[in-house]
């Protein structure tokens, strides 16, 4: 990838990051934070390439610090993520009085 | 098909699944559906980087993904709604981490052989370190295993300090394309001490604008280091997060009536406890349970004002459970939600979705806020600065000029309050001394129920 091309690339995902975000009522602030803290747990795939690649023992283990504190990130913020729009589920089809009832 | 290209293509529609995911997420009626389109995306990226040429230690691979992975699945699983916020600090600094661990992988190695990809591993290594410690710290202050606030004078030139001394060895860094791995470390420590002081001296108030800030700058720390693997789904991602969580970061900051660089080096909330108290006079007027039911039953309008203690309490469940009993009876009952009650921006939210209460019933500070005068009840239930006066008309204090709701204007304030002690931020509140205030004091579930029980006693 050349650099102007990867200045292009993050031009425009900036910009898409922005409106993707603009338009979030504000209920949903802290469930798309979450969200967004899980989707950056893609620096798992970052990690494992560069523990795949490493040699001396001093790469191996920052390495494996690296996957491990990715993985967490991604696994955690997956189900804290999802618990959280799991109740939103629950209310969001107006059926909210019956379901707390049931406590 | 080679290798490459099919990893290529892999990264590619993880991509798009995490943009349309997050779009998806940003709206109740499909929000459940995109956080499975992003672990979807997540997953084809995960699969197919382990087929990636020349990928060696597979075993280490697998047990940190094993060790970390399910560690971090367990806790998220078990850990109380109430304390996702710092759940969430948690995973996010360990992901500024992992970047920071990126760097310091290619940094050591030292043969990136290019000064552009150098200096953007020191620039994600700056970034990520900074959000791994500042994360942690901020966890620790959520979690209560951080009581105060420690500011001493000269706090910010030592940070300034600091900062610089992390930049020039991180230049010095990058300008040598094979530094010496003894610069490498004191680069690290430099950025990791950097994180701890940065965020020691923040105030409670603030730390969900802080969270929100870490978020956003491992996004971009995720961002620099798929510049430096050359690694298009990290690029785009890490960017994606950066954008959205800056703005979503600034939208915090805005509701607080606060520019950003005054949260984070104002060192506000240690000051105020001091400084606001000797202003409000008058005295704390308690009231019973009963009385407030009596109150309550034979308004024709409430609006609840809910906060952290309502959350700490886990008294969600029988607040509605008592805002049922009401609407039973005709009165009009409404939700006030301050853009920064609890800990971070729509944890209010989040609650009362959990308990069940409908959406119309929710509204925002600048929908609600007209709304008060013709309150004969406002219900304050463990929220503190958010309807302290004080930031309307008291200059010396650090919450002036913050947006509040104006509880306050309300025929009669009941406030559920644990005992006697100033908020979060430290800051005494003026509404607590009104003539038209009465203090319930107790946790809010027992007085939830309280509550419950003397208006099912007035028939």
């Amino acid at each position: 990838m050349t650099g102007m091309v990867a200045l292009y690339i993050f031009m425009l995902a900036a910009f898409t990051g922005y409106e993707v975000i603009s338009r979030v009522p504000v209920i949903l602030h802290t469930p798309l934070m979450s969200g967004s803290n899980f989707v950056h747990g893609i620096v798992l795939v970052g990690a494992i390439v560069a523990l795949g690649n490493s040699h001396t023992t001093l790469e191996k283990s920052i390495g494996f610090v690296g996957v491990l504190l990715a993985a967490g990130n991604a696994m955690g913020g997956y189900v804290v993520t999802e618990r959280m729009l799991e109740m939103f589920k629950t209310s969001g089809a107006r059926k909210g009085g019956s379901g707390a009832r049931a406590h | 098909m080679s290798r490459d290209l099919l990893i290529q293509i892999s990264y590619f529609v993880t991509a798009v699944l995490f943009i349309l995911g997050l779009k998806r997420m940003s709206s109740p009626v499909t929000a459940r559906s995109g956080i499975l389109w992003a672990g979807a995306g997540m997953l084809v990226a995960t699969v197919f980087t382990l087929a990636y040429p020349g990928i060696t230690n597979y075993p280490l691979i697998g047990l940190a993904i094993l060790v970390g992975g399910s560690l971090a699945w367990w806790s998220g699983k078990v850990v109380a709604v109430t304390n996702m916020p710092q759940m969430i600090a948690l995973y996010n600094g360990m992901g500024g981490g992992a970047a920071a661990a990126i760097a310091a992988v290619e940094l050591y190695r030292g043969d990136t052989g290019n000064y552009a990809v150098t200096t953007l591993a020191v620039v994600g290594g700056i970034i990520g370190a900074v959000s791994f410690s500042g994360s942690a710290i901020a966890f620790g202050k959520l979690q209560g295993l951080i009581n105060r606030s420690l500011r001493f004078s000269g706090q910010q030139v030592i940070n300034l300090l600091l900062l610089i001394a992390t930049l020039v060895v991180g230049g010095m860094v990058a300008a040598h394309l094979n530094a010496s791995p003894t610069f490498v470390t004191s680069f690290f420590v430099l950025a990791l001490l950097l994180g701890i002081t940065m965020t020691l001296p923040i105030g409670g108030a603030d730390m969900p604008v802080v969270i929100s800030l870490y978020n956003a700058l491992t996004g971009l720390a995720v961002g620099f280091e798929g510049f430096v693997l050359n690694n298009a789904a990290m690029i785009i991602a890490g960017t994606v997060v950066g954008s959205a969580g800056t703005l979503l970061t600034q939208l915090m900051a805005k509701a607080m009536n606060r520019s950003l660089g005054n949260v984070l080096f104002s060192g506000f909330g240690d000051t105020g406890g001091t400084a606001a108290s000797g202003t409000v006079s008058g005295s704390l007027k308690p009231i019973e349970a009963a009385d407030v039911g009596v109150m309550m039953a034979f308004a024709q309008k409430v609006i609840i004002v809910p906060g952290y203690g309502m959350a700490v309490a886990q008294a969600q469940h029988k607040i509605w459970e008592l805002c049922q009993l009401l609407i039973d009876r005709g009165v009009t009952v409404k939700f006030a939600i301050h853009p920064v009650a609890g800990r971070m921006p729509g944890h209010m939210n989040v609650l009362l979705a959990e308990a069940g209460v409908p959406y119309d019933l929710i509204s925002d500070l600048d929908e609600i806020n007209a709304e008060f005068e013709t309150a004969d009840v406002a219900l304050i239930i463990g929220a503190n600065d958010v309807v302290n006066p004080v930031a309307r008309n008291d200059k010396s204090s650090p919450i002036y000029g913050m947006p509040i709701l104006n509880a306050d204007k309300a025929k009669n304030v009941i406030v559920i309050k644990r005992g006697q002690g100033a908020g979060f931020s430290g800051i005494e509140n003026a509404l607590f001394y009104l003539d038209n205030t009465r203090m319930l004091y107790g946790d809010a579930q027992k007085a939830g129920a309280e509550l419950i029980q003397s208006i099912k006693a007035v028939g």
